[in-house]
């Protein structure tokens, strides 16, 4: 656990995301609920063939209230981070601080919402909701843990579908119940992996639309893993972009320069909606490939990755939105 | 709703018709075997040899010779005139009675084991060789051996199903537990359940159903090998029975039984399909 040599000594990294943070946000500092420090997990190759590392030097962090959204192409190691940050899977370097505390196994306090809906199909809707509730409260009476899990229930707009078997309900449906037993157990952080992927485009976005509305009610501080775009965009505060795999790293952290309170139906009408598209495909398709060419650049730090706001040129942050500039505008952004 | 009326009294009309046939056939073939009477014996011992002799009947009997016996055993089934005369019903008790000891002892061994073994892959391996060794054992080779430590042969009777039992029971606990899905196991460890409010939520319903079916084969198992283990200790039991009727020469008494005997074995089937239902779930 211990092991990292050359750590960057982490009160500079902290300082450093906290400052670009609050560039962007009220003067009040932020109390950081999830940090990453210099993660890296192996895994042994077949055959006693030494190990190859998925990814290393991961390093971000989350604020109270935040939604990060990490992107990245299947094979760089996403599912293994969020199995990590839940506790289900441990790093083979590096540490995950929550609320203060390093993580050292799954806790309450972390909720995960799981790519498939992963409902116990024996038990009915409130009885996986039921299920959660009683192992946050021990001591509830029935009636009080049903009446908790109704309240999530509606809220998620279930309401009529509690007696039904997993199999009875459709696969937006299933995920709601996943989402409402993870938001059940009122945890300090929610943790989703690709909840959406699963779903047609329709259901995908009236969950978003939810997903959305429950998280600003309930200053959830979240951590999500996509690979859709257009979801990022709308949900998240900051994005972390990572490589591809094996030995994947953090290459950028987008913040949304989009305003606060954007719907899925107005965002693309805000001028700066296509330079962060823009930006994050250039990622997808060019940059997480050629990753290894952008690393050799002489000043990057992967513990502690540039930041990018890509916004219209005549917007205030003065992000390059043509993706053949993103190099240069990362390193503005960086010595900025 | 009128096509599954309907394909179920096809399907029962077809039943129906391949009984008759078959009955049918089975009479044709016992008068085919009527040999001619024998002539100019004794009437002393013309009486002891029976029909067979006297009038060149077959020992096999017809389908109505059958059908007359089953309802007289089905009338009367729980008469008891000594040792070697009870009635059906108290024959098939005791069997049913042997078969569901054995089984439910197998049952509390098998399911707990069977739930240690798919848990620990240690305990997978060190157990496996064991079980696959004893597993092809007939049931019956333990009779001896049951007899020899057990000293009661009504015990043994029932050690035999039990060990028969086990095996089936005993793999599918393990293969069900050991495969349950990861992403349940991994729900119930971010909710810091305890490992047996784990065990008992979500592992033992999650594999109920592959259990489910290993007991299904288990009774399946120890009803077929019941017979064979009555037929060698004795004294009661449907087994015992067929023994006896062969004895007594009676191949009238030796077919009811095989049908009584299927038919106790498919209520124990349908039985437990019953309560694999009731545990069954759809993903």
């Amino acid at each position: 656990m211990s092991e990292a040599p050359i750590q960057f000594t982490p009160p500079k990294s902290h300082s450093v995301s906290q400052g670009t943070e609050m560039a962007d946000k009220p003067d009040t500092p932020l109390r950081k609920m999830i940090q990453v420090e210099g993660l890296e997990r192996r895994f042994p190759n077949p055959g006693d063939k030494g190990e190859t590392q998925i990814f290393g030097d991961v390093s971000f962090t989350v604020a109270e209230g935040e939604f990060v959204c990490l992107i990245g192409h299947s094979g760089c190691g996403k599912t293994t981070l969020l199995n990590i940050l839940a506790g289900l899977d441990g790093p083979s370097s590096g540490h995950v601080i929550v609320d203060g505390k390093e993580i050292s196994g799954p806790s309450l306090d972390r909720a995960v919402v799981f790519q498939g809906h992963a409902l116990m199909p024996w038990m009915s809707a409130m009885t996986n909701i039921a299920f959660a509730v009683e192992s946050r409260w021990p001591n509830w009476s029935s009636a009080d843990v049903r009446k908790h899990c109704q309240k999530y229930i509606d809220m998620v707009h279930l309401t009529g579908s509690e007696d039904k078997k997993p199999a009875q309900l459709s696969g937006g449906m299933k995920q709601r119940v996943g989402i409402a037993r993870a938001f059940s157990i009122e945890p300090k952080i929610l943790l989703m992996d690709e909840p959406f992927s699963a779903l047609d485009a329709l259901t995908r976005g009236s969950l978003q639309d939810e997903l959305v509305t429950i998280c600003k009610a309930t200053n959830q501080t979240s951590f999500m893993i996509t690979h859709d775009i257009d979801e990022a965009i709308l949900l998240a505060d900051r994005i972390v972009l990572m490589t591809n795999g094996p030995e994947a790293r953090v290459c950028e952290i987008v913040e949304n320069t989009l305003p606060k309170g954007r719907t899925r139906s107005d965002m693309h009408t805000h001028e700066n909606y296509y330079p962060m598209r823009n930006h994050l495909i250039e990622f997808l398709v060019n940059r997480s490939k050629n990753f290894a060419a952008e690393i050799s650049a002489a000043d990057f730090d992967p513990r502690n990755p540039p930041i990018a706001r890509p916004a219209a040129a005549s917007g205030t942050s003065g992000e390059q939105s043509l993706p053949s500039n993103d190099a240069s505008a990362t390193q503005e952004k960086k010595a900025s | 709703m009128t096509t599954t009326n309907n394909f179920g009294l096809k399907a029962g009309l077809l039943s129906i018709v391949i009984l008759l046939l078959f009955l049918f056939g089975w009479h044709m073939l016992v008068v085919a075997q009527q040999g001619p009477a024998a002539e100019g014996l004794d009437p002393e011992y013309a009486a002891l040899l029976g029909k067979q002799a006297t009038e060149g009947d077959s020992a096999l009997p017809k389908p109505h010779e059958v059908g007359a016996e089953l309802w007289q055993h089905i009338s009367d089934p729980f008469y008891d005139a000594g040792p070697n005369d009870k009635g059906i019903g108290i024959q098939l008790a005791y069997s049913l009675f042997r078969v569901l000891t054995g089984f439910g002892l197998a049952a509390l061994l098998a399911v707990p084991l069977g739930f240690l073994i798919g848990m620990s892959p240690v305990i997978y391996q060190a157990l496996n060789p064991f079980i696959q060794l004893l597993k092809p054992v007939s049931p019956l080779a333990w009779m001896p051996l049951a007899l020899y430590t057990i000293k009661d042969s009504s015990l043994s009777a029932i050690f035999v199903i039990f060990i028969c039992s086990i095996w089936p029971m005993l793999i599918n606990t393990a293969f069900g537990v050991a495969n349950v899905r990861k992403e349940w196991l991994n729900v119930a460890k971010t909710l810091e359940v305890s490992p047996l409010r784990t065990a008992f939520r979500v592992i033992l319903p999650a594999a109920a159903p592959t259990i489910l079916t290993g007991m299904r084969i288990s009774i399946g198992i120890a009803w077929l090998v019941i017979v064979a283990a009555e037929m060698l200790v004795g004294g009661t039991g449907i087994g015992y029975f067929v023994w006896n009727e062969w004895n007594n020469l009676s191949i009238t008494g030796v077919v009811s039984a095989i049908v009584f005997i299927g038919l106790v074995g498919m209520f124990l089937d349908i039985l437990l399909a019953h309560a694999a239902k009731l545990v069954a779930y759809a993903e």
